[in-house]
């Protein structure tokens, strides 16, 4: 079977994310270790839950000793960004077999879905099983990396240089991805509901705060762009 | 960290199979029905309302600075943008990025 070129395109958009997930996957194996995890439980986080951001959640707070239903309350809460992005790859990718939108579903992670959600809607002529090669292509040079990063840094662990922002790749590669989608106003409009909503709702337990934002600069978005259509239809 | 065998393992799994079921969440459930106008028109935002949100509190507040500003940090965030809104470019704005940020942690540190 030859792959599609649909795959090899988000193969090619997929690779820029190593330098990314690297750094990231080597410090997730470092800190976790170093937290009194062994190896199996630390792959077993980044094979089973392939979240960053949930599995640091989740790991601090098992250093901090909270309960048990705590840890996982407040990781899932970072995870319920997730299910937004399965609502918004669902009208793209809805139409495919049930075990290809199960396979999809494992390897939803932010840079796939960003990724993917771009492409698709620049490339409305798509079809659903080419955004599905699409997707696949982008995961490929990803998940891999991410589970060997996690390996490393739980074998190697402290020789990981201490001191170097590497902490930073995150927000950075997220900027190289949100730039691209800011194409309308209703795009901007979004982006600083989003923006300024987490910063109000910053107290709300559990990463609410986030939640509440999204909501609110998804609403925003919309009624922008209903106006601006609105505007555009009149006489 | 004061946790049983068992305890770890069931964070792990439990974290897992929750996560596993809000990624397949719609994209389960919604199949190949046809959603209304007005929630697509919504969900097109979903990106961009996620995103910015979940990094803002990394940029001004980074734990590694125990959450004060930090111009490195700072510094580095507003080159990525600008050198994606010049070039457009996916991968030249991450190395531009993480080599702002190196230079600038090398150069005030």
């Amino acid at each position: 079977m030859t792959l599609p070129k649909d795959f090899w395109q988000g193969f090619r958009d997929g690779t820029p994310f190593i330098l990314v997930i690297l750094p990231f996957g080597a410090v997730f194996g470092v800190v976790a270790t170093e937290a009194g995890l062994n190896l199996a439980q630390v792959m077993g986080f980044s094979v089973l839950v392939i979240a960053g951001a949930a599995q640091f959640v989740a790991v601090q707070m098992m250093v901090d000793n909270a309960p048990v239903l705590i840890v996982l309350a407040a990781s899932l809460a970072v995870n319920l960004r997730m299910a937004m992005y399965s609502a918004s790859l669902a009208p793209h990718l809805g139409k495919i077999s049930w075990w290809k939108r199960g396979v999809v579903s494992y390897f939803m992670v932010d840079q796939a879905y960003a990724a993917s959600i771009l492409k698709y809607e620049h490339t409305p002529d798509m079809t659903p099983q080419g955004k599905f090669a699409y997707y696949l292509g982008v995961v490929t040079p990803i998940c891999p990396v991410w589970y060997a990063a996690t390996w490393a840094g739980a074998s190697l662990g402290t020789a990981v240089p201490a001191g170097l922002p590497i902490d930073f790749a995150v927000p950075i590669t997220f900027l190289a991805l949100i730039v691209p989608m800011l194409r309308s106003m209703a795009h901007v409009a979004a982006a600083l509901v989003s923006i300024i909503g987490v910063l109000v709702f910053a107290a709300l337990p559990f990463n609410l705060g986030l939640l509440v934002a999204a909501l609110l600069a998804m609403m925003a978005g919309a009624e922008v762009e209903r106006r601006i259509s609105l505007r555009r239809n009149q006489p | 960290m004061s946790f049983s065998t068992v305890q770890i393992w069931t964070i792990i799994v439990g974290l897992g199979l929750g996560s596993y079921l809000l990624r397949l969440s719609f994209l389960g459930i919604i199949g190949n029905r046809d959603l209304p106008e007005w929630v697509l028109r919504h969900l097109r935002y979903t990106a961009v309302a996620v995103m910015p949100g979940m990094i803002t509190p990394l940029i001004l507040f980074p734990t590694a600075t125990e959450g004060t500003l930090d111009p490195v940090r700072l510094g580095a965030a507003v080159a990525t943008v600008v050198i994606s809104f010049l070039t457009r470019n996916a991968t030249l704005t991450i190395f531009g990025g993480a080599a702002v940020l190196f230079a600038l942690h090398f150069l005030l540190h």
